[in-house]
């Protein structure tokens, strides 16, 4: 194991590390310490590697992630796992706003809570908050899956296109275009197999499916309020 | 013999026939009028400017014997690997979805011909226009469609666009008839929506946040390429600044003119700030911050002669882009469809439904039918061209002013032609010392 302690050595020489392996694979498992809260640490991964971040990590922890699966055992700040392709992400503390951003593929597993925006425009990614999720969560969500084990804040999925939410608390407001649909047994088995990558019990049956209504998919002057 | 005269009938100013009939439009559809283009009113411009040539005062370069130079270098600030481009024409960023594969992969082979670099757009970028590109600009734009850490790696250059010209602070648009299977592909979009862009970035706000992403950016690309911050002209200075602050390499400033492939009419004509008044209070920003020429400004916005990149340069620029000028190059709007045009409710010089697919120039259009009337490889001939046209005709005036490289021309070259253009380019209204604004 590669340890990697951050009071000395700087977020460029640990990035440029991580990004070596993926040139010529030499150390699969990385313990990083003393993370301070520090942003854009992880970030650009193309690498099968294993990354434990012990501490706080400041912005887009884990961004646009490829193949790696890096947790960290703190909080995390703005746009963990941003455009993530691959991969997996976990936090074992909370998340600030815009968790999971535009991602496109891969598992990002939050266990506390997350804020604003999370999964906004996500395409393809799939989340798990343990916790609760702010408000415009899933705005313009493309693609993927979000299961939120506890509440969701104002506005919720706000000009859907194709993702799927899943949500076990209350939802406070939902967005423009996103309702509350039936939950059919492929989307009971769906969401078991994703609570269980997950690591969390919940029962899915005691979860609310919501989608786009796909009413503003084209132009229509009648929805002209909606937009 | 006593003939009755014609009623002579009187238009009205503020009801004019064109006013008429977009209130007439509005009221059967109920909807905005969608176009491309950039603004199509009368703006002070480039055409407000002229070069003072050399004579006593002044000692000019021999027209076709004695050097002027033309390159530059974008991105030499933080980059690891600047661009140095022969020409400082750029071609502007432009989606694939809003052209077509063929128009992009022209843009590319034109570009590359005439030493310069192209853009990609909101829409991810394509293997044609890599393939052809010797220096391709990434754009890293809201909707981050098609956005992904291997093209990251595969650009010379990477734009962050906040916004251009034909519409500061909107996003982009894509009506679904230009949504096929591809373009949907690479959005993660369902075919056929009329897909709207997000405004604003999703994962940061304000400018202390654009200095963590760029350094994000920065690191996942190991600090090797330049980092460009696209902005649409609407309070120059102080964006310029901010961008700057925040760690950009490259300005790129748009103004009104610039084009756009599909936003409301209202929006194009309305919101933002002519180029001609956007560029100096850009460079007074950067001089400020005694980073004119340190931090490289490429501005766009109605590029269409040598004259203009010549003026837009003299007033501090270090580079120019042009996008609907490289469109027109390629084809578009050519006399030639002028029959096809007026079935389409056009004509050849008026075509700017750019959002509706039904190009017959094949450039702004999905239909496959119709690209393919655009052949990659004569397009990018002309292209190149038109390129060479432009640097021509700039360095001719740059002789003329006695300046060994394009970048060495400055606003002691300019007077202006109308008050107000002095007043927004700071330059002296012609045969007087009177800069508006500036006293005596």
């Amino acid at each position: 194991m590669k340890t990697i302690d951050l009071s000395s050595a700087s977020v460029r020489d640990f990035n440029q590390a991580l990004h070596d392996q993926a040139r010529q694979l030499d150390e699969r498992e990385w313990l990083v310490s003393n993370s301070g809260g520090k942003h854009n640490l992880a970030v650009g991964v193309n690498q099968a590697l294993d990354i434990v971040i012990q501490g706080h990590a400041g912005y887009y922890c884990a961004g646009m992630n490829q193949q790696a699966n890096i947790t960290v055992h703190g909080n995390v700040g703005v746009g963990v796992a941003e455009n993530m392709m691959s991969g997996s992400v976990r936090i074992k503390g909370s998340a600030s706003q815009a968790a999971g951003a535009t991602a496109h593929g891969g598992l990002l597993v939050i266990e506390g809570d997350a804020g604003a925006r999370c999964g906004i425009s996500m395409k393809g990614v799939d989340i798990v908050v343990g916790g609760s999720i702010g408000h415009m969560s899933c705005f313009m969500g493309q693609a993927g899956r979000l299961v939120v084990c506890g509440d969701a804040g104002d506005a919720l999925g706000d000009s859907l296109y194709e993702t799927r939410i899943y949500v076990k608390g209350t939802v406070k407001s939902l967005g423009s275009d996103c309702i509350e649909k039936e939950m059919r047994a492929e989307h009971l088995e769906e969401l078991a197999e994703l609570l269980d990558q997950a690591g969390f019990a919940a029962d899915p049956a005691s979860f609310k499916r919501y989608g786009s209504a796909r009413q503003l998919y084209n132009f229509k002057v009648d929805n002209a309020s909606a937009y | 013999m006593s003939e009755k005269q014609p009623p002579v009938l009187r238009e009205s100013a503020t009801f004019d026939r064109l006013t008429i009939q977009e209130i007439q439009r509005a009221a059967e559809t109920g909807i905005y009028d969608i176009r491309g283009g950039g603004t199509k009113r009368k703006v002070p411009h480039f055409d407000d400017l002229l070069l003072l040539g050399a004579s006593m005062s002044r000692y000019p370069l021999e027209g076709y014997r004695e050097k002027c130079g033309t390159d530059v270098i974008l991105g030499n600030r933080f980059a690891k690997k600047p661009i140095h481009l022969k020409i400082p024409v750029t071609i502007a960023g432009m989606s694939f979805g809003a052209l077509s594969a063929n128009a992009k992969e022209a843009l590319g082979r034109g570009a590359t011909i005439a030493g310069t670099s192209t853009t990609t757009g909101d829409g991810g970028m394509t293997p044609e226009e890599r393939g052809q590109s010797q220096h391709l600009v990434y754009q890293y734009l809201p909707s981050r469609y098609g956005m992904n850490p291997d093209d990251l790696r595969k650009a010379d250059a990477i734009e962050i666009v906040l916004g251009q010209g034909a519409k500061p602070g909107g996003g982009g648009m894509l009506l679904g008839m230009k949504v096929t299977e591809r373009v949907a592909g690479m959005r993660t979009l369902p075919i056929g929506v009329d897909q709207r862009s997000a405004c604003r970035h999703p994962d940061w706000t304000g400018p202390d946040d654009l200095a963590i992403k760029i350094a994000e950016i920065r690191e996942i690309t190991d600090w090797e390429k330049p980092i460009y911050v696209k902005i649409g002209a609407s309070r120059p200075y102080y964006d310029v600044k901010l961008a700057v602050k925040a760690g950009a390499d490259v300005i790129v400033l748009d103004g009104m003119q610039g084009g756009t492939a599909a936003t409301q009419e209202v929006f194009i004509e309305h919101v933002g700030i002519p180029i001609l008044c956007a560029i100096p209070q850009a460079v007074q920003a950067l001089q400020e911050m005694d980073m004119h020429r340190k931090v490289q400004l490429i501005v766009s916005g109605g590029i269409r002669t040598g004259a203009d990149v010549a003026k837009a340069m003299a007033m501090g620029a270090d580079a120019v882009a042009i996008g609907t000028a490289a469109l027109i190059a390629l084809g578009d709007n050519h006399p030639r469809l002028d029959d096809e045009l007026k079935k389409l409710g056009s004509a050849a010089g008026f075509y700017d439904d750019w959002q509706n697919g039904r190009d017959p120039a094949g450039i702004t259009t999905q239909d496959p039918e119709l690209a393919k009337r655009l052949d990659p490889i004569e397009g990018g001939r002309r292209l190149a061209n038109y390129l060479r046209v432009l640097v021509l005709e700039a360095q001719t005036m740059a002789r003329a002013c006695g300046k060994s490289h394009l970048l060495n021309l400055d606003p002691e070259d300019l007077v202006a032609l109308t008050v107000e253009s002095a007043a927004m380019a700071r330059v002296p209204l012609a045969g007087t010392r009177w800069v508006p604004g500036q006293g005596y």
